[in-house]
This record gives C-alpha cells, structure tokens and sequence, in this order.
C-alpha cells in the first residue's frame, strides 16, 4: 500500500442517466508516469476531476497518498499538482505575481514563495517574462507557466490533463522533455491524454479507457505484444484515392487499417491470402506501391486491437477555449 | 490551522481587490454615479437634497459592494480559473468569504468616500460618526452577502447582471433611500422589512441625521448581521449545489 500513489476503488459518475464513469479501478505506483489513454468522451477528465477533488463520485472510492479524496480533501489538495487542460491562471497577473498568489494558497512561506517562484521561472525559462501579464504569453509559455504554478508547493503526485493540447510541434516535445524531468526527479505523474504516441513515449504503464470502463491496464511494451505482430502489413503507396481506406476495410480478411498519409497499417489474421486482393484493388485503382513491409505492432495497433476503435476517434482534439 | 485559513482568505481578498476592484474606471464609476444622482436631486430640489444623503450613502454602498462581485465569480467560472482555486486547499467558505470581503471593502470605502464628500457640502451631524461607520460596515457585509448568494446561484455573467438588478433596483426605491419607508404603500412597506438596504438607511438616516428612525441602532445592525450569516450561509449552500451540478 505504501508504494501506491493513487488508488481507485469501483468508481463510478453519473450525470442524470448517463454513466460518463462505469466502476472503475487502478492503481498508480508512486513514482511512475502513469498514462490515462482514450478518445475524448471517455471518462478521462471525469476521473481526473474526482481523483483531485473537484468532484463527487456517484459511487465507489479514490486514495491519493493513502489519503481518501472525499474525506481529507483539503489535504489532497494540498498534496497534489494539478495542471487542467485549459491554462487557467490569472489574465490580469504578472507571470510571477500568479505564481507567488499560488504560493500563498498553498501556506508557502514569504521567503520561500519568491524562492520558488523565481527558481521555477528560471527553470522553465521564463524568468525574462516575470513582469508580463499572463494574458500577454504565447499559449506554449502559458502552458509552461501553469505547470510551474502546480509544482509551486512541490507535490508529490502531478495531474496533467491533455497538457499538449493545442500546442505545436516543438512546444508539445519540450513539454515532453519536461514531463520526464519531473518524473526523474522523483514526481509521480498522472497523465489523461488522447494522443496515443505521447502516451507511449512517456508512459510506464498505460490504462485504456473507452466509454467509462476500463479495458487494459499495463506498460506500452505489453499492450503491444498483446497485438500478434505477425498480423501487420506496412504499405506505403504513391497516391491516395477517394475513399481507399474504407475500399481496404472492406476486402474481405482485412480487420483493421490505419492510415498515415500514404502510408497504410493494415491488420489481418491472413495476410498472405489479403495480399493478392490488396494488390488488385491497387491496379484497379492505378496505384503503384513504393514500399511493402511487414512490422511489429505500435500502440496504436495495440489500442485498435484492443479496443476494436477506429484510430481517427483520437485524432480528435476538444475544442480549447 | 484557523490563521492559515484566514491567511489565505485575505489573500483572495487582496487579490480580487487588485486584479478587479482598484482600477481606475470602477473606482471613478463607484465615485460619478452618486455624484450625479446628488446633482440631479439637486437640481430637482435644492432644499431637500439632504434629507436623501443617508439614502444615497446606503446606495453606493449597496452598488459598490456588488457591483464587480457578482461578475467575479461567474467570470472567473468562464475563463477556468476558479477551477484554480477550487483545486487549491481553500475550503470553498473560506473562498467565498475571501471573494465577499473584496466586495465589503469597495463597498465601505465608496461609501467613506462619499460620507466624507456629503460631510464637506452638507450640514450633517457627526456625533454619531463611529455608529454611522459601524452601520456602513455592516450595510456592505449584507449587501456584500446577497450579492454572494445571487452570484452562486448562476452559471452566466448576463445571468448574474439580470438577476443583481432584479434586486437592487426595486430596492432603491422601496427601502427608503428617496422616499421615507413610512410614506410607502402597506404591501411594499413589509417587504422592505425582508431586504438589508431598509435597514441601512433607516439607522444612517438616524445617525446622520439625527431622525428618530423606524427602528433603533441595536435593531437595525442586528438586522444587517443577520442578513450578512442568512445570505452568506444561503451562498455556501448554492455554490456547492452548482458546482455539483456543473462538474
């Protein structure tokens, strides 16, 4: 029990007569990146929302740190960082006057407010921006900044809701990069997230969440190899035509394609039998291969097969205000 | 335990008051409108503009203590960060105890303000300055307090403007501010004696004026404290009921 960080015991939400929450259980271990994985919709930021007290369950349980969330709030609150997938903190505050009105929610000490404040925009390379208003950042730098106003009173469990959400390439991998910073130097990460890719790269454990119940629990690795890897044909093609990835999805032996660009991950139990109908569609269709491969499965393999989900469900992003 | 909650109920306090209250074109909005209500009466009827002074002291109050704090919370509920203090470890009393005070201090010192203004110009009796202050005190804590109880009941700041005006307007007019509550119709003047600002301007009018009012002084700030507890403790309950409906 001491090396969990978080438990949830049979939880369960309901909004008048729908379930967003179906009894779920898990487990985080203390010191590890655990990620939440599933489309939006699915219960994710739910669960997230009763884990770090901001809501009641309808049934069932949650622990952060041994401590019942509905019963020692205040000192799970206190305990634990949450970074909401909206950059939330004050438009009309200075970078560091947010921080420092942060620090004195959390009891911080005067000295150790402006020690704090100061070390952590130095860390997140925003100390040149200490005297700009909030409002005034790029959503990247808020993004950063809302992350360091949660890690203010040094917390031992981090909750980041979709923390790449809406930002570009390069922000998204230096978030990254900061993620596993912080989880190298000891915090346990929660990690809600639609993006299966950011999921794999960071995670060490993954929970599946599809319509408030929970299908698989474990390392990216094993979900992986839970997906036969001899059942994944990689082809990539010169050119895409109307509507050739359902024309694949329907010749017959095919279970699954996943199409990236022009490249296509095709699943089937027989794909010896698969190819000589896939290479008549393509001449029908007047389509040249450029490449032909077969390949062990990906995470996002590993969630198809599991969850029997079109992969394009999380591909959507929620709208950000 | 109790120090650091009110430690961190004067910081909300000292945040809104900073982020919402002390900028330039409320301060100036809180200090215009009576002036030019004071200016309009005037003109109207120079001899009895102070016999309505109490009123309009009552008035500001009232519009400065609600003015932004009914905004503040549904505003803050729109751009997330409310969600900010909820995930903190603030009892959510203590939250709205910290964002109903920044209202009572604007309220209270529009309403200094403006004593301070009416003292200079009229003829008004200072004897009973402290129980004038006590009374303004407590105007702007139960005012403060409705305004609380209106602003966690809604989800929309338009919803909260309507329903603000819906309040005080009726109230301006109904509780003795221009007209005496004894001059009143049967049915109005009772339900004045179910809303604050009755109480306020009555024990002003008594202090200021030196009027012998409807009610005593011990009276009429029992009446404000007990509107202050009534709709505070009514705001708690509200609040907590939205956000269980809104999360």
């Amino acid at each position: 029990m001491n090396n969990i960080a978080v438990e949830v015991l049979d939880l369960a939400k309901c909004y008048g007569k729908f379930w967003a929450l179906k009894g779920i259980s898990f487990s985080v271990r203390k010191g590890e990146i655990f990620g939440f994985l599933g489309p939006n919709g699915a219960g994710k930021t739910t669960t997230l929302r009763i884990i770090t007290g901001l809501s009641k369950p309808s049934r069932g349980e949650a622990f952060v740190l041994n401590h019942s969330v509905t019963r020692d709030e205040i000192w799970v609150k206190q305990h634990i960082g949450v970074v909401p997938e909206v950059s939330n903190l004050y438009p009309e505050l200075s970078v560091f006057d947010n921080l420092i009105f942060i620090g004195q929610l959390y009891d911080l000490p005067l000295k150790r407010r402006i020690f704090r404040a100061e070390k952590l925009l130095k860390e997140f390379a925003l100390y040149e921006k200490r005297n700009i208003l909030f409002s005034k950042l790029s959503k990247g730098m808020k993004r950063k900044l809302t992350i360091a106003a949660s890690l203010m009173h040094e917390p031992e469990v981090l909750f980041l809701d979709e923390p790449t959400t809406g930002l570009d390439v390069l922000s998204s991998r230096n978030l990254r990069n900061l993620i596993k910073k912080l989880n190298q130097n000891g915090t346990t990460i929660f990690l809600t997230t639609h993006n299966i890719r950011e999921a794999d790269e960071l995670c060490n454990r993954i929970a599946i969440i599809v319509n408030g119940e929970i299908i698989a629990i474990d390392s990216p690795q094993n979900l992986k190899d839970k997906t036969p890897s001899h059942n994944l044909l990689l082809i990539r093609v010169d050119k895409v035509t109307e509507n050739l990835k359902e024309k694949l999805l329907n010749l017959k032996g095919v279970k699954g394609v996943i199409q990236e660009n022009s490249l296509f991950r095709i699943q089937s139990d027989e794909i010896n039998s698969i190819l000589s109908s896939i290479f008549k569609l393509f001449n029908e269709e007047k389509i040249k291969i450029d490449s032909i491969n077969t390949s062990s499965p990906s995470l996002e393999d590993a969630f198809v097969y599991l969850t029997g989900l079109d992969l394009e469900i999380m591909k959507i992003d929620k709208e950000i205000k | 335990m109790f120090i650091k909650t009110i430690k961190k109920i004067y910081f909300i306090t000292l945040k809104d008051l900073k982020t919402y209250y002390l900028k330039p074109p409320l301060i100036s909005w809180g200090i215009i409108m009576p002036l030019a209500l004071v200016f309009a009466f005037y003109l109207k009827n120079p001899k009895g503009i102070r016999e309505i002074i109490p009123g309009l002291i009552g008035m500001v109050i009232l519009f400065g203590s609600t003015s932004m704090e009914g905004v503040v919370i549904t505003f803050e509920k729109r751009v997330g960060t409310l969600e900010r203090l909820l995930l903190a470890p603030v009892r959510k009393s203590s939250l709205l105890l910290g964002k109903m005070l920044s209202g009572v201090i604007f309220g209270f010192l529009m309403g200094i303000l403006f004593l301070i203004i009416s003292l200079f110009i009229f003829d008004l009796n200072t004897n009973k300055i402290i129980v004038t202050l006590i009374l303004m005190f407590f105007s702007a804590t139960s005012f403060a307090s409705l305004g609380m109880f209106v602003a966690s009941s809604v989800r929309e700041v338009f919803e909260a403007m309507t329903l603000f005006n819906f309040f005080r307007f009726p109230m301006i007019f109904i509780c003795g501010v221009f007209m005496p509550l004894e001059s009143m119709p049967g049915i109005i003047k009772y339900i004045a004696w179910f809303l604050p600002l009755t109480y306020s301007v009555d024990g002003l009018r008594n202090s200021l004026l030196n009027e012998a009012g409807l009610f005593s002084f011990g009276f009429n700030l029992f009446m404000l404290i007990f509107f202050t507890v009534f709709f505070f403790l009514l705001s708690i309950f509200t609040f907590k009921r939205r956000l269980v409906l809104e999360y």
